[in-house]
């Protein structure tokens, strides 16, 4: 099998690794493709859809950052089929849960111009926030669902598997066994899962007081 | 007989058994089932959320699920909802149990269990190609007696006595194609499970049929479970599998207790087990039940389920004809389809192509419900124009508005639509999806909003949640059409479906998320006086 396989990124000529993917091929290159969930820690899971791609040849987008790069391929990476797509899962991300503390997403927001407003007034996901530990606390009103987390906690990197999915669909939620404190769970607060959030849902304990008390100031 | 079935696989099975016995799963019997099984705690709460008949608290004794989906809504569900709470029931609304022909439907569950209702009686089936159907509506189910009475298990035991490799060029000559709604070619997928190396391979019955206004499989599988489980068969033979699994919706007790008894019955007769009727060919089969999750009926979120997990579906590729149950190569096919092989091997495809058109040979089943005069199961050669099997069901009551075709994934057609050919490549190149072969009318009394909506909040229901564009998309489109139809319509709102749909329909990682909107948006080009813009 080659090393390497040739394909083209908005029409420039690209040679990347056997193997590699789309994303990686395109970064690469210099090419510039959104992403949300991914983390290159983590094993990719084509969630958030902001790195999808047109594959000439292909009826529907493809997600860039689970698509292996092969010979001949021809990829375009901004269309308007494609922008829509990105604009509008902002969109209805930002009316879903609370973006504030994901730098990735706002940053998108003002490139794409995507209208945070555009879908508020439905359903909000707001729990409220898990201080139940000495170590870090859960604020699930700024998850966005990347599965980082449960990933590290997993077979990613700790073999903890304290947190798993809870509910499905819109109601989707981190959880552990029966809604136990973390304390009563396999965790062993390495702490993995706050380094790889993305959206500042978990952070460590002492931070947030320190902005809770900051905020609370008069 | 070994095989390198994981602990894990028994989880589902596990926590049904547990909530069989006390009504629902206790904390304690999840932690016993998770140690049992080596599966983490957490990995087993996850699993016992994910699917809707599993409960993680205790609830009243007995359950009334009322059918909230479109053929449902016709026939009065709101209604009889509204009787069963006067009578002090408790009542949830449930996604439509496939008994759209006997509409409106309830399904009674007792202290966690469905209660199978024994009402084969009233299911009509007709046809003028009766291939899958000739011992179904009869108000009773076959036996295996007079099914070998009539024919099978034939088509098996001359495959027995042939490389399997024949029965795969045989059926490619038949030109079967996947009835799950993808529309597959079977060969191929046999063929490539067949050349895909490795000693263990699968053959899964994709009984998960949860398509609203879908009863199809439903009335093959408690009426003639034989013809699709010789068809399984007959695939495990050709592709060199030695484990068959049958996924049946949890919400189709009859069904799960008819193939419980036909796969004891097969083995009892000799047609599996070790060297079947002394061929060397060894082959068990395995019956699986969902627990409530229309996303299980894509193939890989079923593989995911059978291996105990929740019901994700996979990125592909790599496909499970390479990468399926259990990391193995697995055929997994729809029930009819199975119905279809075994039909098609039965007589030749020479026989079975002498009907149904040149791309499309053979019979289709047609799930006709609504305002029909004769709802019920339709087997017809496959070509037949719309408006003929209309007419085949004793016409439209009233006069026709539109007609659901293909189910919740598929599209609302208006009356232009009568004269197109129902084939593969007829509705292909009319844009339109032929889906499970429902075909749901509406006539001009019906407020047409409403199936609408109904099918927005269905999929709102069962997106699993994984990708972005279905989790919060379905939840979006659903909030939208509930407000036009509140009259609270906002400027901007037709913009706004377009754009979740065109975004689900795109970007979707599987095919749930991919058809979500496939209905809004049939109807907002057909019938765009419906989405009012502020």
């Amino acid at each position: 099998m080659p090393d390497t396989v040739h394909l083209t990124i908005d029409g420039h000529g690209i040679e990347t690794a056997h193997g590699a993917t789309v994303l990686e091929a395109a970064r690469a290159a210099g090419a510039e493709i959104p992403t949300l969930c991914y983390d290159p820690r983590c094993a990719p899971n084509g969630l958030c859809r902001m790195c999808v791609v047109e594959s000439q040849g292909a009826r529907l987008l493809q997600a860039a950052c689970v698509t292996r790069a092969v010979d001949g391929m021809t990829i375009t990476t901004e269309s308007p089929r494609i922008i829509r797509a990105r604009k509008t899962v902002l969109e209805m991300l930002a009316a879903s849960t609370d973006l504030s503390e994901t730098p990735d997403a706002l940053a998108q927001i003002a490139e794409t111009g995507a209208d945070i407003t555009r879908f508020a007034g439905g359903r909000v996901r707001r729990p409220p926030v898990i201080a139940d530990n000495p170590m870090f606390v859960r604020d699930y009103a700024k998850c966005i669902l990347c599965w980082r987390c449960v990933q590290v906690c997993a077979d990613d990197a700790q073999y903890a598997f304290a947190i798993n999915f809870d509910g499905r669909g819109f109601d989707t939620r981190i959880g552990t066994f029966f809604d136990k404190p973390l304390p009563e769970t396999s965790c062993v607060f390495c702490g993995q899962c706050v380094g790889v959030c993305p959206s500042g849902a978990l952070k460590p304990l002492r931070a947030w007081e320190l902005e809770q008390r900051d905020s609370a100031a008069p | 007989m070994t095989h390198p079935e994981p602990r894990r696989s028994q989880l589902l099975p596990a926590l049904l058994a547990a909530q069989a016995t006390d009504g629902w799963i206790s904390e304690t019997a999840a932690a016993r089932i998770a140690t049992a099984l080596g599966v983490p705690l957490a990995d087993v709460h996850g699993v016992i959320s994910f699917y809707d008949l599993l409960r993680a608290t205790p609830g009243p004794e007995i359950v009334q699920h009322v059918c909230v989906d479109p053929a449902c809504a016709l026939a009065g569900s709101a209604a009889l909802r509204q009787q069963l709470l006067a009578a002090g029931a408790e009542v949830h609304d449930a996604p439509c149990p496939g008994l759209c022909n006997r509409a409106p439907a309830v399904l009674s569950e007792s202290r966690g269990v469905f209660v199978p209702p024994d009402l084969a009686a009233r299911d009509l089936v007709d046809g003028d190609l009766r291939w899958l159907t000739p011992l179904c509506g009869r108000g009773r189910p076959a036996t295996l007696a007079e099914y070998v009475a009539s024919g099978g298990m034939r088509a098996f035991e001359r495959a027995l006595r042939e490389p399997g490799q024949q029965i795969i060029d045989e059926v490619r000559k038949g030109g079967l194609a996947g009835r799950g709604g993808a529309g597959f070619a079977t060969a191929i997928k046999w063929e490539a499970v067949a050349a895909a190396p490795g000693p263990d391979k699968y053959v899964i019955v994709n009984a998960d049929e949860s398509e609203p206004g879908t009863f199809k499989d439903r009335i093959l599988l408690e009426q003639d479970p034989w013809r699709p489980l010789e068809g399984a068969l007959l695939a495990a033979y050709a592709v060199g599998a030695k484990r068959i699994y049958v996924y049946i919706r949890g919400e189709y007790p009859l069904a799960l207790a008819r193939i419980h008894e036909a796969v004891d019955i097969l083995r009892m007769a000799g047609y599996t087990g070790s060297n079947v009727l002394g061929s060397g060919f060894s082959v068990e089969m395995e019956v699986r039940s969902g627990a409530g999750a229309y996303i299980c009926g894509e193939e890989t979120a079923l593989i995911e389920s059978i291996e105990g997990k929740r019901g994700f579906p996979r990125l592909k590729p790599p496909f499970p004809v390479t990468h399926g149950l259990f990391g193995a190569p697995t055929v997994v096919n729809n029930v009819e389809t199975l119905a279809g092989a075994q039909a098609l091997l039965e007589r030749g495809a020479e026989a079975y192509c002498a009907y149904g058109t040149l791309k499309s040979p053979g019979p289709k089943l047609f799930c006709l419900s609504g305002d029909i005069a004769r709802p019920g199961l339709y087997e017809m050669p496959f070509g037949i124009t719309l408006g003929d099997l209309l007419a085949r069901a004793g016409g439209v009551r009233g006069n026709l508005q539109a007609i659901l075709l293909g189910g919740a994934a598929g599209a609302l057609v208006g009356p232009e639509a009568l004269g197109t050919r129902l084939s593969m490549e007829d509705m292909r190149a009319a844009g339109l999806p032929l889906g499970s072969g429902v075909v749901m009318v509406f006539n001009t009394t019906r407020d047409l909003g409403e199936p609408i909506r109904r099918i927005a909040r269905f999929f709102a229901h069962e997106s699993c949640g994984k990708c972005y564009p279905c989790q919060l998309g379905t939840q979006r489109q659903t909030e939208i059409l509930e407000r036009a139809a509140a009259g609270a319509a906002l400027p901007g709102d037709r913009q706004r479906l377009l754009d979740v749909g065109w975004t689900m329909t795109d970007a979707s990682l599987c095919g749930l998320g991919q058809t979500a909107a496939s209905v809004t948006l049939s109807a907002l080009k057909r019938w765009p006086e419906l989405f009012p813009d502020a």
